[in-house]
């Protein structure tokens, strides 16, 4: 008789507790940063040189600072899964593991934190 | 480094392999599987590792772009300070850095894209296109950077 109860079996995901949400996070976000990471480098190249002035007007326009916002979720929700991995793979000291890996979210969601504040405060007013 | 010849490497039996490590090995009696110090590299492994090693490069130089963003929140002054650190030599090596591991990683993740689809495995396409990615990733580097240095 097995102990599992109907939904832990139809949802099949054992002791990892999770499916495949990494490996297709890691995905949407990569097809996703193409083009932003195109419109990022564009957007710096732009501003190569300018002065603060030319930088927050720019900043300020809508289409570029949501796009702006959208490039930052994106990179940093990939670069945490990709950090995740690595601690996984070379890591393997089990209190460590878990300490970095909080690390790394808390490190993301603060590094992602501070780019959102940025970029609404530079569109809201400079 | 217990090879001379690494390009032999693959000619010695995995058992072979694995009294070898487990002799070098620090944690003592442990099979574990052999790793960079037993293989040849070849294009391929390269670029998969610089792949990983770009992407963390990326990690923190997604920092940079933080800092710099917060900068040009916090005022003119500020920003000038933060500009011209980035804009000084230091700066510009890190940023030119900064500017390979995006395109390096960008180009590999496209190319993770196509064989995820089981597209371009085969061992010759591999090969041919981790020498690709390299020339291409070293191109559109430069590119970007005569780009920016034009349009200025």
């Amino acid at each position: 008789m097995s102990m599992r109860t109907p939904l832990s079996k139809v949802r099949g995901f054992g002791s990892a507790k999770e499916g495949t949400e990494h490996f297709w996070r890691q995905r949407v976000t990569a097809i996703a940063n193409v083009p932003l990471i195109i419109a990022f480098c564009w957007l710096i190249i732009s501003l190569v040189g300018a002065a603060h002035a030319e930088v927050v007007a720019t900043l300020s326009s809508p289409l570029t600072a949501v796009l702006l916002a959208l490039i930052m979720a994106s990179a940093i929700i990939h670069m945490r899964l990709g950090m995740q991995t690595v601690i996984e793979d070379y890591v393997n000291g089990e209190l460590a593991k878990i300490v970095l890996l909080l690390i790394n979210t808390y490190f993301a969601i603060f590094i992602g934190a501070l780019c959102l504040f940025a970029i609404l405060k530079l569109a809201f007013g400079g | 480094m217990y090879f001379h010849h690494a390009r032999f490497a693959h000619l010695v039996r995995a058992n072979q392999l694995k009294e070898i490590w487990m002799a070098t090995s620090s944690k003592g009696n442990r099979p574990l599987s052999p790793h960079l110090s037993i293989y040849k590299l070849i294009p391929t492994m390269v670029m998969s590792g610089l792949h990983r090693v770009t992407g963390m490069a990326l990690y923190f130089g997604t920092l940079l772009v933080a800092w710099w963003l917060v900068a040009a929140a916090s005022g003119e002054a500020y920003f000038d300070f933060v500009n011209g650190l980035l804009g000084s030599w230091p700066g510009r090596i890190v940023l030119l850095g900064f500017t390979f591991a995006l395109v390096q990683h960008m180009l590999g993740g496209i190319k993770h894209l196509v064989q995820d689809t089981g597209r371009a495995l085969e061992n010759q396409m591999t090969t041919r296109l981790a020498k690709l990615h390299i020339v291409a990733s070293l191109l559109i580097t430069v590119a970007l950077w005569a780009i920016a240095y034009a349009v200025r």
